[in-house]
Order: structure tokens, then C-alpha cells, then sequence
């Protein structure tokens, strides 16, 4: 059993893990709470590490050290752009281990079961003298709490299933030619025919496969149990498009949460079950946050694709009419103030050094500029940010959809760099619009609205937008950063 | 057809219905034009300039009412015109019916018809035509001129080495035509300039004229000036009062007051009482643009100027076209071009008095032997109908009831989100034979759920990936389990338990350090 002192630096540990979350609440705090959250990582290994209990503690640090040089890697060569995929493939990782744990706890107990049969009569007391921390915790259960203690295990392993697969399509979807997967994933919306039946079906089998666990089946349940909670994470993520990643991602980063906290209350650690229920609330507000910026429920976004239309979608009238950098540069030395709203096409074209560099001659020329970030721009929530930040654009112009929305009346122009939803008046103007109802950036109430957009498709989610065919709206064609950059040239 | 324009018999008329220009273009219509000689004189067109333009010029009123088919006028016809007039002669002039009832009987006894210019309907296609705008115009226009005149100050502010020029402030009441004319024509000149209207829906046109909107502080359901034809309606005695105190409480700082308030077929509202003028500078101007009917001022005398005790001059001319008769005289002259153009639909000089159209069957008030006044109703709506405004402004009370209303939703949902966890947590405790090792850890978990909700909401959204960053570092706590599992005696634990802290410390340090990255890059400007 682990001593006060492990516990004693638990508590520590827990009372950081909660600053560092909170102290992200601003951006200057936030420097300082992320050391919070690693010496209250450090501290809660050291302590388990050479508690009571714990063997091979040599081995575990060569193994430490091993992952340490991995994460080294991952973080340090990362692309900004490509942090969406980072969180996700992390999210796998964490399922995965969940998944381990849960199987090493249902082996400790089928051993200490045995042990207890081979020593009936014998007191079985010193039997596990050498044995691990763990397995020691367990033989002084009774039968009632290795009933719960399965249920919690098996929770633990399902939710690290789903999590596992479901990160590593969500990864692939994200990452599409850059995945480092030996296989491809297509970025679409795609289900296996029977649909949503094939996940209610699993689901159904896994609670089957739970009840037979319990009732001493044996270990073959539970192995079934995974591959249940594996095919539906994979086959629920491969259900829904590139388009609702923000939501995906947040959602995952919740399940390997409650994983943790399962796992946590099957071991009896207080620690693992304080830290799974903090990731796995903020994953759950983060996915809430982004569902009500997309006007959407939870349910609709999981279950996959936009809701079908109520009617007929308003026919868009006018054309798109087209503009040159000059023409744009022109508008540009004419206006005071200025509001770019980038998007994921900003992100897919690595042009955010463009857009600070942009920025900054503006400025520099005494023009108000400023950026308006929508909640589910790009592919991850706050993913503009971290982007506009990388190339040094100052947080503090950077603002949010609520604090610019009533600002663009008195906008000269607006420059939408590489997004399409976010900015489609459909969604307050037409009642049928999949996306009637969302929040979106008014930019079409300033003077001039600029467009930067590779063609004239429509956006990831297909529907048309009216405000390209707006009269204030001039498209700027071209991949976002050759675009920019040619503007670049005639502004100085 | 023939149309043939007197010379206006009014005493100070200096109008004329027939320009040189307007007169080439009926000619195109395929009539023939008449002027009596000497007509165009007063505004500024010679004889020899109207046979220029293939006029033909006739010696007097009594021959070109016998020579002409339509006869077009400025003024009502006076009773020795209305006299020369004949069965299916057309007089084309403004006759203000409801005045001058009798004279349309009598007309109309005669067989004339008689197409009042001051009748054309209100209606985007008659705009043309509608000789009230321009004349209205031009009335804004002059008593800011007039105004100026007899105003011993600029309008403008200026600092001038000799001293500093205060702005002249301009109330301008009823921003109908006129009004708007005359905000124009007072903001031009560089006057602070404000404006009031009892049609709340004008104030936008007031702005983008460059005035202040004057509001009152009143609640009443505005009449849709639309109902009315765009006219201004009767207001109720209420808004009345509201109206007259907020003059009240503007009158002194205000130097010069142009009123321009008329209600159709009624005599013109008191608008600027004794009290008022009384409370103004001396050497202050007030126009009354509404002096034939009475007046918007009190003391206001017809087409005189007087000065009032204290300095305050009110100028009640009601001949402000007349004053501008070049100008009036070829807006005039247009409009009833334009009427002679609807008139002439063919342009073959064959005139069709078409009474369902709704422009002509308005204006025309007797035909054919019978009166015609007053029209029906037109077809075709003044004015697009307001949409009524959605979004009230709430009174306090409305605005407490409905905080109150939302802190008692919020009460209800807080209070049963509390029974509903409250529930759970305490019917897991009543499951039979729950034992008390599991609560311990559920407590935890109920908490800690509880804590990550409280912080969570208030992170930055602008931090929200260095959060996913940071929790999943965190999640990593799971190293925690393969820690204790590894030491087992069973090898597939150990391996299993190896593998798990190996995964979770690459996402310890990934996490952690792109965190730090992240973070390190938020900047202040």
C-alpha cells in the first residue's frame, strides 16, 4: 500500500495539475501555470517511483527516458499548422496505455483469484510478499469490490479503445498526405453500410460482453470487449467529416480523460481519478463550446454529417467578380480600418508569415487592423491563434467573434483569408441552410469584403455561400500565400 | 391639341407654366403651343425666346382661351378665367378643390375638365409631375434665403482676427420637401442645423442630410406614415404636449426656425407658441413656411414680415416660387410637360384622358360635366409599408421583469441539475452492498468533475489548443497505473505496464513542451 508520503505528494501534485488548467484563463498566466502542470507531473512520478511498492524502478526510467527523446522530437519538430494532428495522435497514445493498464489490472486479478484457490486453508497473506504494489492492493478485496473493481476496469478499457482508434482516424483524417500512417484515410464523411446500427450493435455486444465478464466468463470477454470499443471509435470517426474535426478532437481529448479516471478508480488512486475528471471536464466543455458555435447539437455532430435541409436553400443570386492584387492594394492604402478573418485555408497554405507581415505594414501605416477568429476556425478550437501568434502577431488584436461581430458596420475592409462557413450570411438569412442558425462573422456589413479562396468550389461542408456573390464582395483567386505575397509587393 | 399658357393674373405672380425648353418638348408630343404675350416676362423668358422655340405668341388671355384646347396656368383660375373657360377645354393649373369647392362646381357645370396639379398622387411614377415637390423645393431653399436675409449674422462659425463667429443654430420643423429643402440649404451654409418631424421614420433622411434628428421622449405606437400617402397625420393631444416642451426647452439656444408643418386638407398646427418666440434672442428669424394655412407660429401674418417685441422676426410670405420665379417656372413648366407626356401616349398631339390611370384619374377633379373629387384611394401604395420595428425598447419594469424571469430560469435549471447529481451520487450510494472504499474514490471523482467544470470555462478561447496540449500531457497521469503494475512477477504485466509508461512518457514531454512553445509565442503588441 502506498505510504502518506505518496499520498502527501499527490495532493500536491493534484492541487498543480488544477492551477495550470486554470491559470490559462490569459496568456501571461499561462506561461507560468504550464510549469505548475510539469512539476506536479514530475513530482507524482517521483513519488510513485520510488514509493513503496513499486519495482523495476530502473527499468521504468530507461523506459521514461526513451519516450522522453520521442516527445522531444514530436514537439520540437512540429509544424504549428500541424498541431491538430499532434493532440489527436497524443490522444491514441493515452488510450492505448489506458487500454494496457486495464488488461494488467484484469490479469493481477485472475492471478490473485488463482492464488487465492492454491492457498485456501494456508492463509494466503504472504503469498504476494514479493509481488507488486498493485497485486497486494487487490488481494485484501473482497468479492464484492472486485465486482466494481471489473466494472471500473472494463470502463477503462472500453473508453481507451474507442479513444485509441478514434485518434488515430481523426490523426489521419487531419494530417490526409502527411500521415505518417502506412495507410490512408479519406478526409470525407464515410460509413460502412449499416451505418449507425453497426455502432449500436457493438455497443449493444460490448454491454452483453460486460455482463458475461462479470459473471466470470473469463478474459476472452473482455478481449472481445476491446475489439468492440476499437471498431466503434474507428467506425464512429470515420462518420464525420474533415469539416467537424474541432469537435472530434475535443471530444477524444474528454474519452481519454474519463479512461484515465476509470482506470484510476479500478487501481485506487486518487490522483489518476482527480486528473482524468479534469481532462475529461474540459474536453467536454470544449466540445460544448465548439457545438454552440456551430449552432449544432452534440448528438447531431457525433452521429455525423449535417442535418438534411428543412426545404429548398435560397438560390443564390449574382456573380462572383474577381479581383487583382493591385485592385486589392488599392482598397488596402484607402482604408483605416481593416478586418481579416482567417480560416483553415490560411493554415492549409502556410500563409500566416504572410498575413503578419501584412499586418505589420498596415500598421505601421497608422491603419487599424485586426483579426476576428471564429470558434471553429481551423481544425482545432483556438488553432487561428496558436497560427497568428507563431508568426508574431500581437494577441492583443486578435479578438473574438462576440467582441468584433458589432464592429464591422464601421469596417472598411474586410479580408477573409481561406474560410467559408464561418462567414455564410445563409446561416441568418435562409431558414433551410444545413447551417441556419450558427454564429457566424458578419464581415459582409463592412464597406468592401475581400475573399482569398483557391477556386470556386464550395468549402469542405459543400454549401454554397451568398456572400461571395455579395455586391461589396470582390474574389481574390489564388492559393492563399501566393496571393498575399503578390500583395505584398505593392505595399510597403 | 393646342395648349396655350396666360399670363398669370394673380397680383406678385411671377411664375409662368410654359417654358421655351418645355414648350420644344410638347411640340415633340405633336402639340401646338400658345403664350400670351408678355407671359414669361416676370421670370426671366422674352417673347422673341418663346417664338424661338416655336411659340406662337398671342396678344391676349380672352384669345388664347379661345384659341387653345388645354390651357396651363400656375394659379387657380380666378373667376373671369374660370368664365372663358369652355365645354371640353382643359385646364391644367393647381386648384386646391377643397378651397375652392364652389369654383370646381361651377367648372364643372360648364363641361371643362380641370386636371389639379396639386392633386397628382403620391406615387413613385407620378414623382415627375408632382408640381407640390418642386414648388416645396424650392419654398425650403428660399426661406433659408430669406432667413439669411434678414438674420444679421453668418451662418457659418468662423475665427476671424477679429473676434470668434458662433454657428447659427437652425431648427427646421416638418421635414417633409420643404424642410429637407431647407436643411440642405441651411447645412450647406454651414449652420448647426436640427431638425423634427412628427414621422419618426424620417429621421434617417434628416441625417443623411447632415442634421440632428430632435427626438422626444415619448411612447405612443407610431402611426406608418405610409397609411397616410407619406403626409404627417393629427397627432394625439399627448404627443402634443411632448412636442411643444421639447420646443420649449430648445427655444432659446436656437436662432433661426424654419416651420414647414402642414396636415393635407386642414389648417396648419400651432407649433412655435407665444412663449417660445418670446424665449429667443432678439434678432432671431423665424419662416413660416406654413402661412397660407394659418401658420405653424403664433403671430405669423400672411405674406407680411413682421418683428415682435423682443427682437424676433417672423416672415410670412407665402410666395417663396414666386420669389424664384426663373427657377420655379421651369420645374413647373417640366411637370406639366411630363403630365402632357402621360397625357399623350401615342406623341401623335391626340390627347387620351385616360380615367383608370390612376396618376390622371387622381389629379383630375371634374370631367365631363361631373365632379371627380375626391379620387378613390390609388391602387398602387404610397409608400413601401414600414415594417414595424421588431425590437421594442423595454421599459425598466419590462427590463427588471425579465432579468427577474432570467435568474429564476437559471434558479430552476441550477437547482435541477443539483437534484439530478445529487440523485445519482446518493442512489450510488444506496446500490446494496456498495462498499465504502469505492465512495471514497467517487467523492473524489464527483469533486475533481466538479473543479475541472469551474476552471475550464474560464479559459481564454484564444488558449483553447494550448489547453487540449496541456490536459493531454496531464492525461498522461495514467503512467501512474503502469508505474505500480511494472514491478509484477507475471511478465506479460511488466511488459504490457513497459509499454504503457513508455507511450505515456512521450506524451508527457510532447505535450508539455508543445505547450511551452505554443505559449512562448503569444505576444502583446
Amino acid at each position: 500500500m502506498e505510504n502518506a508520503f505518496t499520498i502527501a505528494a499527490y495532493v500536491v501534485a493534484g492541487v498543480l495539475f488544477i492551477l495550470s488548467l486554470g491559470g490559462l484563463s490569459g496568456q501571461e498566466s499561462a506561461k507560468r501555470a504550464v510549469w505548475y502542470g510539469i512539476v506536479g507531473m514530475a513530482l507524482a512520478v517521483v513519488a510513485t517511483l520510488f514509493g513503496p511498492g513499486s519495482g523495476l524502478w530502473f527499468v521504468s526510467l530507461v523506459l521514461i527516458a526513451g519516450g522522453a527523446a520521442v516527445g522531444y522530437q514530436l514537439a520540437t519538430k512540429v509544424e504549428m499548422t500541424q498541431m491538430p494532428e499532434l493532440v489527436a495522435i497524443m490522444h491514441s497514445m493515452v488510450g492505448l496505455a489506458a487500454v494496457f493498464v486495464g488488461f494488467n489490472a484484469d490479469i493481477t486479478i485472475n492471478m490473485v483469484e488463482a492464488a487465492k484457490a492454491a492457498a485456501q486453508g494456508n492463509g494466503y497473506e504472504g503469498a504476494f510478499g514479493s509481488a507488486s504494489a498493485f497485486t497486494a492492493l487487490v488481494a485484501k478485496k473482497t468479492p464484492v469490490e472486485i465486482g466494481i473493481l471489473r466494472v471500473e476496469l472494463v470502463l477503462g478499457i472500453w473508453i481507451g479503445a474507442v479513444t485509441f482508434t478514434g485518434s488515430v482516424i481523426a490523426y489521419a483524417k487531419l494530417a490526409g498526405g502527411s500521415s505518417m500512417l502506412p495507410f490512408a484515410v479519406d478526409t470525407g464523411a464515410k460509413k460502412l453500410p449499416g451505418g449507425h446500427f453497426l455502432n449500436a450493435a457493438a455497443a449493444a455486444l460490448s454491454v452483453v460482453l460486460l455482463l458475461m465478464y462479470l459473471s466470470g466468463s473469463g478474459s476472452w470477454a473482455l478481449v472481445l470487449l476491446t475489439i468492440a470499443g476499437l471498431f466503434i471509435g474507428y467506425h464512429l470517426i470515420m462518420g464525420i467529416g474533415g469539416a467537424d474535426m474541432p469537435v472530434v478532437v475535443s471530444m477524444l481529448n474528454s474519452y481519454s480523460g474519463w479512461a484515465a479516471a476509470a482506470i484510476g478508480f479500478s487501481l485506487g488512486n486518487d490522483l489518476l481519478i482527480v486528473v482524468g475528471a479534469l481532462v475529461g471536464s474540459s474536453g467536454a466543455i470544449l466540445s460544448y463550446i465548439m457545438c454552440k458555435a456551430m449552432n449544432r447539437s452534440f448528438i447531431s455532430v457525433i452521429l455525423g454529417g449535417f442535418g438534411g435541409p428543412a426545404g429548398e436553400q435560397m438560390a443564390v443570386e449574382g456573380e462572383q467578380i474577381a479581383i487583382e492584387a493591385d485592385g486589392v492594394a488599392t482598397a488596402l492604402e484607402d482604408a483605416d480600418s481593416i478586418v481579416i478573418i482567417p480560416g483553415y485555408g490560411m493554415a492549409v497554405a502556410q500563409a500566416q508569415q504572410s498575413v503578419a507581415e501584412l499586418t505589420r505594414r498596415l500598421r505601421a501605416k497608422g491603419k487599424t487592423v485586426r483579426f476576428a477568429i471564429h470558434p471553429v476556425a481551423g481544425r482545432l478550437p483556438g488553432h487561428m491563434n496558436v497560427l497568428l501568434a507563431e508568426a508574431k502577431v500581437p494577441y492583443d488584436i486578435v479578438l473574438e467573434m462576440d467582441e468584433i461581430n458589432d464592429d464591422f458596420p464601421e469596417t472598411d475592409v474586410s479580408i477573409v483569408i481561406g474560410s467559408n462557413d464561418i462567414v455564410n450570411p445563409a446561416a441568418q438569412d435562409d431558414p433551410n441552410s444545413p447551417i441556419a442558425g450558427m454564429p457566424v462573422l458578419e464581415c459582409w456589413k463592412s464597406k468592401q469584403v475581400f475573399v482569398s479562396k483557391r477556386g470556386k468550389g464550395t468549402g469542405y461542408s459543400g454549401i454554397e455561400n451568398p456572400l461571395f456573390f455579395k455586391e461589396n464582395t470582390r474574389m481574390f483567386y489564388g492559393d492563399a500565400k501566393a496571393s498575399l505575397d503578390k500583395l505584398l509587393g505593392l505595399i510597403d | 391639341m393646342k395648349i396655350g399658357t396666360p399670363k398669370e393674373t394673380f397680383d406678385g405672380e411671377a411664375r409662368v407654366a410654359m417654358t421655351p425648353d418645355s414648350a420644344k418638348a410638347l411640340q415633340k408630343l405633336g402639340h401646338e403651343c400658345l403664350i400670351e404675350a408678355g407671359a414669361g416676362a416676370a421670370a426671366g423668358f422674352t417673347d422673341a425666346a418663346y417664338k424661338d422655340a416655336g411659340v406662337k405668341v398671342v396678344k391676349t388671355g380672352a384669345a388664347l382661351f379661345k384659341e387653345a384646347d388645354i390651357v396651363a396656368k400656375v394659379r387657380p383660375p380666378s373667376d373671369a378665367e374660370a368664365k372663358r373657360l369652355r365645354e371640353g377645354q382643359t385646364l391644367i393649373s393647381f386648384f386646391y378643390p377643397v378651397a375652392n369647392e364652389e369654383l370646381m362646381g361651377t367648372i364643372a357645370k360648364k363641361g371643362s375638365t380641370v386636371i389639379a396639379m396639386d392633386m397628382v398622387p403620391r406615387i413613385s411614377r407620378a414623382q415627375k409631375m408632382d408640381a407640390l415637390s418642386s414648388m416645396a423645393n424650392i419654398a425650403g431653399y428660399r426661406a433659408v434665403i430669406e432667413a439669411g436675409n434678414n438674420f444679421g449674422r453668418f451662418f457659418t462659425g468662423q475665427i476671424t482676427a477679429a473676434g470668434k463667429v458662433p454657428p447659427a443654430k437652425v431648427l427646421v420643423i416638418g421635414a417633409g420637401v420643404a424642410g429637407l429643402a431647407a436643411i440642405g440649404a441651411s447645412t450647406s451654409l454651414g449652420a448647426i442645423t436640427y431638425a423634427f418631424d412628427v414621422r419618426p421614420e424620417v429621421a434617417e433622411q434628416v441625417e443623411s442630410m447632415g442634421a440632428e434628428f430632435v427626438y422626444l421622449d415619448f411612447e405612443e405606437e407610431q402611426q406608418d406614415g405610409a397609411s397616410t400617402g407619406g403626409y404627417a397625420a393629427v397627432s394625439s393631444p399627448e404627443f402634443r404636449e411632448a412636442q411643444l416642451a421639447k420646443f420649449r426647452e430648445i427655444a432659446p439656444d436656437i436662432d433661426i426656425v424654419i416651420t414647414t408643418a402642414l396636415i393635407p386638407n386642414r389648417d396648419a398646427p400651432k407649433l412655435w407658441l407665444e412663449d417660445m418666440i418670446a424665449a429667443m434672442k432678439p434678432g432671431s428669424v423665424i419662416v413660416d413656411l406654413a402661412a397660407e394655412r394659418g401658420g405653424n407660429a403664433e403671430g405669423t401674418v400672411m405674406d407680411e414680415k413682421v418683428v415682435t417685441e423682443n427682437g424676433v422676426t417672423i416672415i410670412g410670405y407665402t410666395d417663396f416660387p414666386s420669389r424664384m420665379a426663373a427657377q420655379s417656372s421651369s420645374l413647373y413648366a417640366t411637370n406639366i410637360r411630363h403630365m402632357m407626356t402621360d397625357l399623350t401616349p401615342e406623341k401623335d398631339g391626340v390627347v387620351v384622358h385616360d380615367m383608370e390611370d390612376d396618376v390622371i384619374r387622381g389629379a383630375t377633379i371634374t370631367h365631363e360635366k361631373a365632379v371627380t373629387f375626391p379620387p378613390p384611394p390609388p391602387k398602387v401604395q404610397a409608400i413601401a409599408a414600414q415594417p414595424k420595428k421588431e425590437v421594442k425598447e423595454l421599459t425598466p419594469e419590462e427590463k427588471r421583469e425579465a432579468e427577474a424571469a432570467a435568474f429564476k430560469q437559471e434558479t430552476k435549471t441550477q437547482v435541477t441539475l443539483l437534484a439530478v447529481g445529487a440523485a445519482f451520487v446518493l442512489g450510488v450510494g444506496l446500490i446494496p452492498g456498495m462498499p465504502a472504499s469505492f465512495m471514497q474514490h467517487f467523492i473524489v471523482f464527483v469533486l475533481s468533475v466538479f473543479i475541472g467544470f469551474q476552471v475550464i470555462w474560464n479559459v481564454a478561447h484564444a488558449l483553447h489548443t494550448p489547453l487540449m496540449a496541456v490536459t493531454n500531457a496531464i492525461s498522461s497521469i495514467i503512467i501512474l497505473g503502469a508505474l505500480i503494475q511494472v514491478g509484477s512477477s507475471n511478465l506479460l504485466i511488466t511488459l504490457l505496464a513497459a509499454l504503457g509508461i513508455f507511450m505515456a512518457a512521450i506524451n508527457i514531454f510532447g505535450g508539455f513542451l508543445v505547450t511551452r512553445r505554443m505559449l512562448a509565442m503569444f505576444q502583446k503588441s
